[in-house]
């Protein structure tokens, strides 16, 4: 099995490692690097668990080799939190309760991120094909729905959104 | 009591209090079983069997421990010469760990190959051989039981050889045959048979486990997907013979159980093992694949339902008799006294005189199983049943599907209620959830829709499902897992500066127990939820319990919580009685704090009361502020609800859109309203799969037809509808704050909803049943059938 070197920048800083050429993306995440926020949900690039951005696009890790990204720019979930702030999706996740159990929520966000960049202003329906690519088991996405909407509101317009009504966790 | 001032807001019972686990989740922080990495750790994977029915003739390892990385392979033969070939399931049924010379279906553990990383394990499974010669398949359970069917469990040598389980008959036999004779004669009787499918409970995350063994303190560590940790340090005590308090078993966060991880599946015990053998850390993984073919299904029941009813619909008995296909070993999580688990809670919500249930179960070359998914113990596939057989009664009698549950509902004031299969119901008023959701659907007026559209030809159908729900197993007497009694636990401890520790039994896989029992707490003690941190899954740390599922935490670990709650209050009094120099019986409590009765002002707070339990403890007293409750429930609660579906078929290609879902649930008093519609939310997504997608289909040769999410369609965002929720309110008379619990009503309540507004969709042409999973091609066929397909 061919050994490669590859320089990848994650979450804005530069990593650089020995992969087996036949090495999952993300398992050179996980195991290699220890960025556990990108998780494993299937193996046909079906659950999109393992969604990240790479160069801006949302790709399911589980489908790429570590190879392939060598020279590449990705952002993974642990890269959302900005200087302690935490990013609107992360935000709207928690105020509309659209996470349970927490597994698919990384890469639900990373994938209504790539969505949110494409199209910033989206539609109800627009926000459901936008993360068909994501199963979620546990919450039935309405309100996944409504925070992907609360997150869109706030990076259109920062200072309109209410903070979270009710209680703290954050 | 007087309360006269206003105490701090703390955010206790009914607040949508914000979820405190979030913080983690939301930044990739969780801590998965798949997160844990341990130095030397090793990975393993399993070689498993392609066939559904076949004898080992040879396993040939030499190849695979040549392979790079290869550190140790272990065979059915290796765990014979250690007695751990097999394992007891949690109904009494023994498993094979390994197959030592046959297996039994496609897909069961072979052998287990550990290695240096996770592609060593593959490469090496990959390499060992298996010489199997297949044998005669059986997938039918209606021809298991066939006296030239093939036996599959020639190692139950205790017993007659037969491929069935067991027989199981509740019920009054004669007096509900003599109602039956009585409505032939002078009402009516109905029939319907119905297969309600196999299906997956399939969490995102599929189950795995780290097992890490200290040879120099002897000391067995297993971070494991566990639904009920303190069971499994038991079970894996005594199949191993390790001594118990040298067994921690930790469930770490899980990510979904729904079922999945009540059990002990072999990949486990063979960690353990390897742990054991290598001397290193073992972390075994389930791909998709082996999750969905050989962990944990659920269902597999074919019913045949009636029944008796007088002219006008008035029912009478109920009379069901089930087939239920358990696969190759029967590894249902059912309480011992009943081996059909709730099954007959089956009259459900009406006031039926008599009823009889009879159960065989049977052996296939299937996985083994089944378990309850989101589900107590088959109340899933009693619900279904009587609320498909009153749609049917109310065609029969020409009445409409809401009218004839109207007519025969248990009545408010006749709870509690003693069913004829011999259920003691706390509480229920069926009449004001249906007409609610009746009301807020606009019932009346989609009924005239109906008609007109009729008229032109289009297709929309109105389901109601009415059902009731029976959870929170306990009581300990009537309810067990393997023996141990199903009650569960809270320990609390209070800090001097007020600060609390809360470790519970019961385990959370997204339930949000950090935050709801934290609530419990808050309004138990007037401490903010903030001030709360809630423990679990460890079982070095946490009181023994049960375990979470069967929606058995708020029913019995909750309880558990506000008990012990209460006992620190008890404290609390005593000592505020001795720093205000009062007696006990002159203190009023209000949130947060004790006062003088006519002195509002001289008070102390929880706050101050538990740095004196600490600082200034009277002398009579032990000093400390911590309590610990072991609750064993006098009851099961009963939660209920109506649901109303609305659906439109698409006469060309047979397609079911939902257009209105709305569900009113009755799940007694709410401890957080934010978190409790999110579990309906899911739940009813999760009753949506089997109605229209999911099924785990097998072919004649025993092959899984649905081993990925390419075959077994879970619903995406695409098909799931936008849930509509309501509520009433009725607490459970026994439950110390009233709650019943919520997170299994939605996935029982909802598919016979879906079903019967699709069948309403086609009442006028005749059509009474079709079964669940209603695909598109079975809707097509009918329609084609009918006259009706426009393609």
């Amino acid at each position: 099995m061919s050994i490669h070197h590859i320089r990848v920048t994650i979450n804005g800083k530069l990593y650089e490692g020995d992969v087996e050429a036949r090495t999952l993306l993300v398992h050179w995440l996980r195991d290699g690097l220890r960025l556990t926020g990108t998780h494993i949900g299937c193996d046909t690039s079906s659950c999109g668990a393992c969604t990240i951005l790479v160069d801006g696009k949302a790709v399911k890790s589980c489908t790429m080799l570590a190879v392939q990204a060598d020279g590449r720019e990705l952002l993974t979930v642990e890269g959302l939190e900005q200087n302690g702030k935490l990013h609107p999706l992360q935000e709207g996740f928690h105020v509309e309760h659209a996470l349970q159990c927490g597994y698919c929520t990384p890469g639900m966000m990373m994938a209504a991120l790539a969505l949110l960049k494409r199209n910033p202003d989206p539609s109800e329906q627009e926000i459901r094909e936008g993360i068909s690519g994501n199963l979620c088991r546990c919450t039935g996405y309405v309100n996944i729905v409504k925070a992907i909407q609360y997150a869109a509101q706030k990076l259109r317009e920062p200072e309109q959104v209410p903070a979270g009504s009710g209680g703290g966790g954050e | 009591m007087t309360t006269t001032s206003a105490g701090p807001h703390v955010h206790g019972l009914g607040e949508p209090y914000k979820r405190k686990e979030d913080a983690r989740f939301i930044r990739g922080k969780g801590n998965y079983v798949d997160d844990i990495q341990l130095p030397g750790m090793l990975y393993a994977d399993i070689v498993r069997s392609p066939y559904a029915h076949a004898l080992i003739k040879g396993i040939d390892i030499s190849k695979a421990l040549q392979v790079p990385g290869v550190v140790a392979i272990i065979t059915g033969k290796d765990l014979e010469a250690a007695g751990l070939a097999w394992m007891p399931t949690l109904s009494g049924d023994t498993e094979a760990v390994l197959a030592v010379d046959r297996v039994l279906y496609q897909m069961q553990e072979v052998a287990f190959v550990v290695a240096e990383s996770r592609y060593a394990a593959a490469d090496g499974a990959a390499a060992v051989e298996v010489d199997y010669e297949p044998l005669p398949v059986v997938v039918d359970p209606r021809k298991a039981l066939a006296p030239d069917a093939p036996l599959l469990r020639p190692d139950k040598k205790d017993r007659q050889p037969t491929n069935q389980i067991y027989h199981w008959e509740t019920g009054d036999r004669a007096a509900t045959d003599a109602a039956f004779a009585e409505a032939e004669q002078n009402g009516v009787v109905v029939r319907q048979d119905m297969y309600v499918p196999r299906i997956h409970p399939a969490p995102i995350e599929t189950c795995g486990c780290v097992a890490d063994y200290n040879a120099a303190t002897g000391k067995l560590t297993v971070w494991m997907t566990s639904q009920a940790p303190h069971a499994h340090r038991t079970l894996f005590a005594i199949v191993s013979g390790l001594p118990e308090h040298r067994i921690r078993v930790i469930s770490p966060d899980v990510g979904g159980g729904f079922g999945n991880k009540v059990p002990i599946y072999p990949g486990y015990v063979c960690a353990v093992v390897a742990a054991l053998k290598t001397g290193r850390p073992v972390k075994w993984i389930e791909d998709r694949t082996e999750n969905l073919t050989s962990t944990g299904f659920a269902r597999d029941y074919h019913i045949h339902a009636e029944i008796a009813a007088d002219k006008e619909g008035t029912v009478k008995a109920l009379r069901v008799y089930t087939l239920a296909d358990h696969g190759a070993f029967d590894a249902a999580a059912q309480p011992t006294k009943f081996p059909a688990g709730l099954f007959h809670i089956c009259t459900g919500s009406y006031d039926f005189k008599h009823a009889h249930v009879a159960v065989d179960a049977v052996h296939t070359n299937k996985a083994p199983g089944g378990i309850a998914y989101r589900c107590s113990f088959r109340v899933t596939e009693a619900s279904y049943l009587i609320e498909r057989m009153m749609d049917t009664l109310a065609r029969e009698v020409g009445k409409d599907p809401a009218e004839i549950r109207l007519q025969n509902f248990i009545k408010p004031e006749a709870f509690p209620y003693r069913s004829a299969l011999g259920w003691t119901y706390d509480s229920g008023n069926y009449e004001r959830a249906l007409r609610l959701a009746m009301e807020k659907i606009g019932y009346e007026e989609l009924r005239r829709e109906q008609a007109e559209k009729r008229a032109r030809g289009e297709l929309m159908g109105i389901g109601i499902s009415s059902f009731t729900e029976i959870v929170g197993a306990g009581p300990g007497k009537h309810f067990d897992i393997a023996g141990i009694q199903m009650f569960d636990s809270c320990e609390i401890r209070v800090h001097p500066t007020g600060k609390v520790l809360a470790r519970i039994g019961v385990q959370t896989q997204g339930q949000g127990h950090e935050t709801t029992f934290a609530q419990i707490i808050a309004a138990e003690l007037g401490i903010s939820p903030d001030d709360v941190d809630v423990e679990h899954g460890d079982t070095d740390t946490a009181p023994y319990g049960l375990g979470t599922y069967a929606s058995r935490s708020t029913p019995v670990g909750g309880a558990a919580t506000a008990v012990a709650a209460r006992k620190i209050r008890d404290k609390a009094r005593k000592i505020a009685a001795y720093l205000l120099e009062v007696g006990e019986e002159d203190l009023e409590w209000e949130p947060g704090r004790f006062y003088v009765r006519g002195s509002p002002s001289k008070g102390k707070t929880i706050q101050e009361i538990a740095f004196a339990a600490y600082t200034n403890c009277p002398p009579y007293l032990e000093p400390g502020l911590e309590a610990v409750n072991y609750y064993d429930p006098p009851n099961l609660t009963y939660p209920f609800g109506s649901y109303i579906c609305v659906v439109d078929i698409d006469r060309g290609t047979g397609e079911v859109h939902i257009r209105r879902f709305l569900a009113v649930d009755d799940c007694g008093t709410v401890i957080n309203p934010m978190i409790v519609e999110g579990q309906i939310h899911g739940g009813l997504t999760q009753g949506l799969a089997p109605a229209l997608y999911e099924q785990l289909a097998y072919d004649e040769d025993g092959n899984v037809l649905g081993s990925n999410f390419q075959d077994y369609l879970i619903p995406t965002a695409m098909e799931t509808p936008r849930w509509e929720t309501a509520r009433t309110v009725t607490p459970s008379p026994h439950h110390p704050i009233g709650a019943k619990g919520v997170g299994e009503s939605p996935t029982v309540g909802a598919p016979q909803a879906i079903a019967n507004a699709v069948v309403d969709a086609l009442a006028h042409v005749g059509v009474r049943h079709i079964d669940i999973p209603i695909t598109p091609w079975k809707v097509w066929a009918i329609l084609k059938e009918k006259g009706l397909a426009t393609a």
